[in-house]
């Protein structure tokens, strides 16, 4: 069994069973601070895919290079473009093309899952463990992000599937054409909805990241008081990074700086 | 007729191990039939507990507290001693056992004072082995510290917090055995009545305080840990619900109460400040190491502490007592506190304190180094007063601390009825008549630990065979009736005051007459009076509510019913006692400068009470007191 | 000096554990400002006996902020708004005249409410049983000073040791987890050298007890705030980082440095 099963709710008589232990590594995944720890390792995880997408983005920023194509000539085409193009190719020839790519995008759905699932339970667990007061209560140190986690994360979701459909499917426009990331991208976000959603929802992310990028050392015990300090810094700038990079987009499009 | 103490042959050194190898042993294989009930999990009861379930015994603990770990030993601020002689200052066991008889100002028994400080360096070891975090020095060395007037660093201490670090070891060592299922633990269980047939202990009633069961537990043996009295005199720096009842109960039942009248006041508490107050907070006696004691030689002098100029303050401990100056023993130390408070030199809004000044080391070790020391100290009274320490120095009067005085036990800590034991300051313990600083701690763990678990096999190795009484035995059945009984009658009297009002009122005939100074007339006048109010009590009583749910005035109704009981016994016991002697002040005994004058020749002895009935007076039995060890001096702190 | 409020109470009165419980409210005039919230809740209680009212039952029993029997929900906050205090020894002069004080129990599902602001915190032995001692049975000790402990180690030992467990973390916790005390009473034993022999069998078992009655920690850090001894958050991370351990070492090879 993977979780607990609910008891009983008094004093002496525990609220859940300890279940069978699984072997390992499963096990770990059993408690509550185990499910902690990987959902702390695959928020690292799902990190690395944000940082490294912002990044990735902000080559529209670059606009168009002369690069040499497949045909073996120089051609103006949009960095971005380009850098798409380069991710498909990973690891090529070491394995065929989109197969490092589709290893990324399998690793990072495997990350989601777990990220979900872990969130869902412990959800669970935390709602049968715990009575609301009668009255208002008054937090010192929880903050916004820290008290909204699930739903930014239920939002973020549900942007994400938004996000893959409208730039990755092409569901949302006739417009979309595959490998051509800038076009797609600028005619997404020249809708005032569509940028308004993202801005919303990347407002969402980094407040969860503001939350998440702290809360992970804690959750895996890296804790020193020569760095304590740091964590909240690191944390606050990652979100502040990711926020300004990621909303930069919707508003360089929306603006017209940034155009076909 | 007392009972022999049981003390071993031999001399003193080799008395306990002596008598060590001559108790009667349990077979490892037949401790398990042998069901011992331990009534109270602080230091003493927790580790009684651990100990003899380790060892094999079947061990059933009781605790009126939701948890084990709130008994009150927990508020032990100062420190243990113990005769490791760490410091290379001359200490040793015997002189451990010599500055307690002295301390106690010679009404302890040697023998026991002798073994207490020999298994005092065990206890540090044990504590230590259960990782209680004591205070270390850089080299990772266990730190030490002169505590209480003693001229050796033998004071073990975790900052401001060592009973509560001893306690939770005690608890912490006690849980395992009732994880392990070697423990059966009985929370917010109340014993209201110990059960004797044939002359000897059978088990206890007790009351769920959650439910309002009242339900019959019986055992080979009954230990009770249950603490001291201090209680009685409503304010006290003991708990809200520290209370004397299951002593007392013991005591109506047959136990010999010894030496009631010793109660000690400790110099160090923050001043009462109104009439709701409902307790007093202690402030460590460490805080003498450093805190200078002085009140305004100017009685009506207005002017802030802080502006007082240096001649115009009147140290009155330094400049009566050179040698020791501000750290003179607790009774001396409360006494001269009172003397210049009655004198008018009291400071306040109250005028009912004295300065403890930190002035002088806060200029000469910095601020720093003073927080480092007391800042928990200092916070605690900045929260409580609203005065800054820092600023201006602290305000404190004498309160009433512990109990010397407790049933009357023998060597092997059993009381006067077979089967039933008394440990920790529910005994009338190992301190004389004034117990040092830093002692109860080592007390308590010394009893619980080291000397019950040894001797209680003595009593137990002729029960073999032997069934624990059944409690549907008309003994028991009649136990619960009373206690029921008992709870309806505080229900059913319908009258107009609460327990606490009874509890306040009596307090303060106790403090006002069986205190800090104490005088024929006042004790007499204190019987008469403490009777009349437990006549009110019984008539005009008031406790609403049910008895099948929590309900905190039966609690305090029986609590405060017993105190009345004690109060009695105790003023009788202070008029017996012509002489004063450590927290005792008779003040028809005392040398010309005002001194305690002991009276040796005739009061050297425990008066050990007995019980008849609730029209008859306790009747005296004397134990008396040899030394051949410690030479009896007037103590001397000049 | 001092002065006297009137104050009104909204108190939560539940006569036993399955009963149905509500706010009640109370004023309480004339009460001092020196006197302690417990004092005022005592001056309370004798106005409502002297009524013929059944008294408020609050938990207390030390009064000076080391028992941890003490503990209320004061306006939204365990403890109250007095950082680092017990109730017991948050006093009145911290209250203005005229103030609305709600209080109400600690609220968690393994805290069922016994009687009015009385609960029933036993798991949290239930937590030290399984594992927060160090197995030195009565006699076994080699003497105190066989093993030094650095300074430091002591002295975060002793911070951890503090806890008097109030249950003040799990009242404040969202999410009702008892990971401070936990970790409080993990990393008092697993950081001195004694507890080193049973030390990933110690995290494991508390850990495990411990999510059987409490929630999840979700590092709100609303247990560390509530804390009256101020009990640092590090320690969760600590115990969290000795659990994980006691599932993925080698326990043969753990005396080996």
């Amino acid at each position: 069994m993977a979780s607990p099963t609910l008891v009983k709710k008094s004093s002496d008589a525990p609220l859940r069973a300890k279940g069978k232990e699984l072997p390992f590594p499963l096990n770990l995944y059993q408690t509550a601070v185990g499910k902690k720890w990987v959902m702390a390792l695959t928020g690292i995880m799902l990190l690395g895919f944000v940082v490294f997408h912002m990044v990735g983005n902000l080559k529209l920023y670059i606009g168009q290079v002369e690069h040499l194509n497949a045909e073996g000539e120089y051609k103006l085409d949009y960095d971005i473009n380009i850098y798409g193009e380069y991710l498909r190719e990973l690891l090529v020839p070491l394995l065929p093309r989109t197969y490092a790519l589709w290893g990324l995008r399998f690793g990072l759905i495997g990350a989601f899952a777990l990220h979900i699932h872990s969130a869902l339970t412990l959800t669970r667990m935390n709602q049968v463990s715990n009575v609301a007061y009668s009255s208002k209560r008054d937090f010192i140190a929880a903050n916004f992000a820290s008290r909204t986690m699930r739903v930014s994360g239920i939002i973020v979701f549900f942007y994400l599937i938004f996000h893959l459909a409208d730039l990755t499917w092409g569901w949302t426009s006739d417009e979309w054409v595959r490998g051509h990331v800038y076009e797609n991208m600028v005619n997404s976000m020249s809708r005032p909805i569509v940028a308004l959603v993202y801005i919303f929802a990347n407002i969402l992310l980094s407040i969860h990241i503001f939350h998440g990028a702290w809360s992970m050392f804690q959750s895996l015990g890296i804790n020193n008081p020569k760095y304590n300090a740091l964590r909240r810094g690191f944390a606050a700038g990652l979100a502040g990074l990711i926020l300004l990079g990621n909303i930069s987009f919707p508003l360089a499009i929306l603006s017209g700086v940034v155009d076909i | 007729m007392l009972p022999d103490a049981g003390i071993p042959e031999g001399p003193i050194a080799d008395k306990w191990d002596s008598h060590k190898f001559n108790v009667n042993l349990v077979n490892p294989a037949n401790k398990r039939k042998f069901k011992v009930l331990i009534v109270g999990t602080g230091l003493a009861g927790a580790s009684a507990a651990a100990t003899m379930a380790e060892l094999g015994y079947d061990v059933e603990v009781f605790t009126f507290h939701d948890s084990p770990r709130r008994a009150h030993s927990i508020a032990a601020q100062g420190g243990i001693n113990a005769a490791k002689n760490y410091r290379n200052d001359g200490d040793s066991v015997y002189r451990l056992f010599y500055d307690t008889v002295k301390g106690g100002d010679y009404r302890s028994r040697e023998a026991n004072v002798y073994r207490l400080a020999e298994v005092s360096v065990n206890i540090i070891d044990q504590m230590t082995a259960q990782g209680v975090p004591f205070a270390r020095e850089y080299g990772g060395l266990l730190d030490n510290r002169s505590f209480g007037g003693a001229q050796v660093s033998r004071t073990f201490y975790a900052r401001g917090q060592t009973g509560q670090q001893l306690l939770i070891g005690a608890y912490q060592q006690m849980m395992r055995q009732v994880g392990l299922g070697k423990i059966k633990l009985h929370t917010r269980m109340e014993m209201l009545d110990l059960v004797v047939k044939d002359g000897s202990a059978q088990g206890i009633v007790c009351r769920n305080l959650t439910t309002g069961d009242v339900t019959s537990h019986s055992g080979h043996a009954v230990v009770l840990a249950t603490g001291g009295y201090s209680n009685v005199f409503y304010l006290s720096t003991n708990a809200m619900a520290s209370n004397v009842t299951a002593a007392w109960r013991a005591h109506r039942k047959g136990a010999y109460f010894a030496n009631p009248c010793y109660t000690q006041i400790h110099p160090t508490c923050i001043p009462v400040s109104d009439d709701f107050q409902s307790k007093l907070t202690l402030m460590s006696e460490s805080l003498r190491n450093d805190g200078r004691i002085w009140v305004p030689r100017d009685r009506d002098d207005n002017r802030l502490p802080q502006n007082i100029p240096e001649p115009e303050r009147y140290y009155y401990l330094e400049e009566k007592y050179p040698a020791f100056g501000n750290l003179v023993p607790r009774d001396v130390a409360s006494r001269n506190a009172k003397t210049v408070v009655d004198q008018g030199y009291g400071v306040g809004p109250a005028k009912n304190g004295v300065y403890l000044d930190f002035a002088d080391v806060i200029q000469r070790d910095g601020r720093d180094v003073v927080e480092e020391k007391y800042g928990n100290l200092l916070q605690m009274y900045e929260r409580i007063t609203g005065e800054d320490p820092y600023e201006m120095p602290m305000r404190i009067y004498p309160a009433v601390h512990y109990t010397m005085g407790g049933l009357w036990v023998d060597y092997n800590l059993m009381t006067t009825i077979p089967g039933c034991y008394a440990a920790g300051e529910a005994n009338f313990s190992d301190h004389g008549a004034n117990r040092l600083g830093a002692s109860a701690l080592m007390q308590g763990l010394s009893d619980g630990y080291f000397v019950l678990p040894t001797t209680i096999s003595n009593y137990l190795a002729d029960k073999l065979g032997t069934q624990p009484l059944s409690t549907d035995d008309e003994v028991f059945q009649k136990a619960e009736r009373d206690v029921v009984d008992r709870v309806q009658e505080f229900l059913s009297i319908g009258g107009t005051k609460s327990p606490e009002y009874f509890h306040r009122e009596l307090g303060k005939l106790v403090w006002e007459y069986i205190g800090m100074a104490r005088n024929e007339n006042g004790l007499e006048k204190a019987i008469s009076e403490i009777r009349a109010l437990r006549d009110e009590f019984w008539k005009d009583l008031r406790v609403l509510g049910t008895k099948d749910t929590l309900n905190s005035s039966i609690e305090k109704a029986g609590r405060v019913s017993d105190f009345f009981e004690l109060a009695e016994l105790m003023a009788r016991d202070a008029l017996t006692r012509e002489e004063s002697c450590g927290g005792h002040f008779r003040e028809e005994s005392q040398t010309e400068e005002g001194e305690a004058l002991r009276q040796d020749d005739s009061f050297a002895h425990v008066s050990a009470w007995e019980w008849h009935d609730m029209d008859t007076p306790q009747t005296e039995h004397r134990e008396a007191l040899e030394f051949e060890y410690v030479k009896l001096t007037q103590r001397s702190y000049k | 000096m001092s002065n006297t409020l009137n104050l009104t109470l909204q108190v939560w009165r539940q006569p036993s554990t399955n009963a149905a419980g509500t706010f009640e409210t109370y004023q309480a005039h004339n009460i001092s400002d020196d006197a302690s919230f417990l004092e005022m809740l005592d001056i309370v209680n004798e106005r409502l006996i002297e009524d013929g009212k059944i008294p408020i039952e609050f938990p207390h029993d030390c009064r000076e902020g080391i028992c941890g029997t003490c503990g209320v929900m004061i306006n939204g906050r365990a403890h109250g708004h007095e950082k680092g205090t017990a109730t017991c020894q948050l006093h009145m002069r911290k209250f203005n005249d005229g103030d609305t004080i709600v209080i109400e129990p600690w609220r968690a599902a393994a805290f069922p409410v016994v009687r009015d602001l009385v609960v029933d915190r036993s798991p949290l032995d239930r937590i030290i049983e399984v594992g927060g001692f160090i197995t030195a049975p009565t006699g076994t000790a080699q003497d105190a000073n066989q093993q030094p402990i650095p300074k430091e180690v002591a002295d975060s030992a002793m911070d951890a040791a503090a806890c008097i467990g109030c249950g003040a973390c799990v009242a404040a916790c969202p999410n009702s987890a008892a990971q401070l005390f936990t970790s409080a009473k993990v990393w008092h034993l697993n950081s001195l050298p004694q507890g080193q022999a049973e030390r990933y069998k110690r995290a494991e078992s508390m850990v495990e007890t411990m999510e059987e009655f409490f929630g999840s920690c979700t590092n709100h850090g609303e247990c560390s705030e509530a804390c009256p001894k101020e009990i640092s958050l590090d320690f969760i991370a600590y115990m969290n980082k000795d659990y994980i351990k006691s599932k993925v070492k080698n326990r043969r090879m753990s005396s080996q440095i």
